[in-house]
């Protein structure tokens, strides 16, 4: 768990903590297929994935976006909600994989009276593979 | 064969929604992610949200399996590209939401092999009022076959 820390006091540029996630196991992609609904066999069946030419099974990309989903939210704590976010998907993630989120501040902006943080994210492998780049905008209470 | 203009605009049969608590758990769990803005009433009324709320990426889970865009996609030629999640409201354990895909755009792109597709597709969430809730946008590459 990232330390909490006084969202108006970020500058922009600042570096934020990076989040460490445990390696993706198997179990959890079917985990995930039963929570998301989404049971392409690719993220199941190592069977079937090797029939199209990949080594084994491979991660749902909404996984990996669910851990900087995971990020930023630890990023907003109680003091802000997130009015968007998005991902465009990178490198194709393995069981064994341990993806790493950071983010950085991109700009501080107000708006109808309302204070905004806009946030740019990445989501990568040890490897320092990209498998997610994205950005969050937090709306502080 | 490609897809043309003629798409924009093409809708799903509406659906409903309820939010359950015990799929958010799962979701939640699946990922990993144990914040108690998704289960610590207390911890969440206090925050900017101001009660329970769902995971980000929830809305993804959001879907019936067995309604479908009026539209005929190979599944081989598509690959996910970006998703986004615009929130105006936020989603709770115990809503019912009113849900709705959408082909909001298609355009075209000229890439390494060829000309490429790019097709957005739109969930958009209401509530009993119908005031928009979050709208899940999925960008997606229609890419040509190879073989």
């Amino acid at each position: 768990m990232i330390k909490e820390m006084t969202l108006t006091k970020l500058t922009t540029n600042q570096k934020l903590e990076p989040m460490v996630k445990p390696p993706i196991t198997k179990v959890q992609l079917a985990q995930y297929a039963g929570a998301s609904g989404d049971f392409n066999p690719l993220h199941l069946d190592d069977a079937f994935a090797q029939k199209i030419g990949m080594d084994g099974v491979i991660a749902h990309g909404m996984l990996v976006m669910g851990f900087l989903g995971e990020y930023v939210m630890n990023i907003a704590t109680q003091q802000a909600k997130v009015v968007n976010f998005k991902m465009r998907f990178g490198k194709m993630t393995f069981p064994g994989d341990e993806i790493k989120c950071s983010g950085i501040v991109e700009r501080k902006y107000e708006e109808n009276e309302k204070n905004y943080l806009a946030l740019t994210l990445t989501a990568e492998k040890q490897s320092g593979e990209i498998v997610g780049s994205g950005s969050a905008t937090l709306e502080l209470a | 064969m490609d897809l043309n203009k003629s798409v924009i605009g093409l809708t799903s049969e509406p659906y409903i929604f309820e939010v359950e608590n015990r799929h958010v758990r799962q979701f939640s769990t699946a990922i990993g992610d144990e914040n108690l803005l998704y289960k610590d009433e207390k911890y969440a009324e206090a925050s900017a949200y101001e009660g329970v709320i769902v995971p980000p990426t929830f809305p993804v889970a959001m879907n019936e399996g067995d309604v479908e865009l009026p539209l005929e996609l190979d599944h081989r030629r598509m690959l996910h590209g970006e998703q986004e999640f615009i929130y105006y409201q936020p989603i709770r354990p115990g809503d019912r939401l009113l849900c709705q895909m959408k082909v909001s755009d298609l355009y075209d792109r000229e890439g390494k092999s060829g000309k490429m597709q790019f097709l957005v597709l739109d969930t958009e969430m209401k509530d009993e009022e119908g005031e928009l809730v979050c709208v899940s946008r999925m960008n997606i590459i229609y890419r040509p076959l190879v073989d």
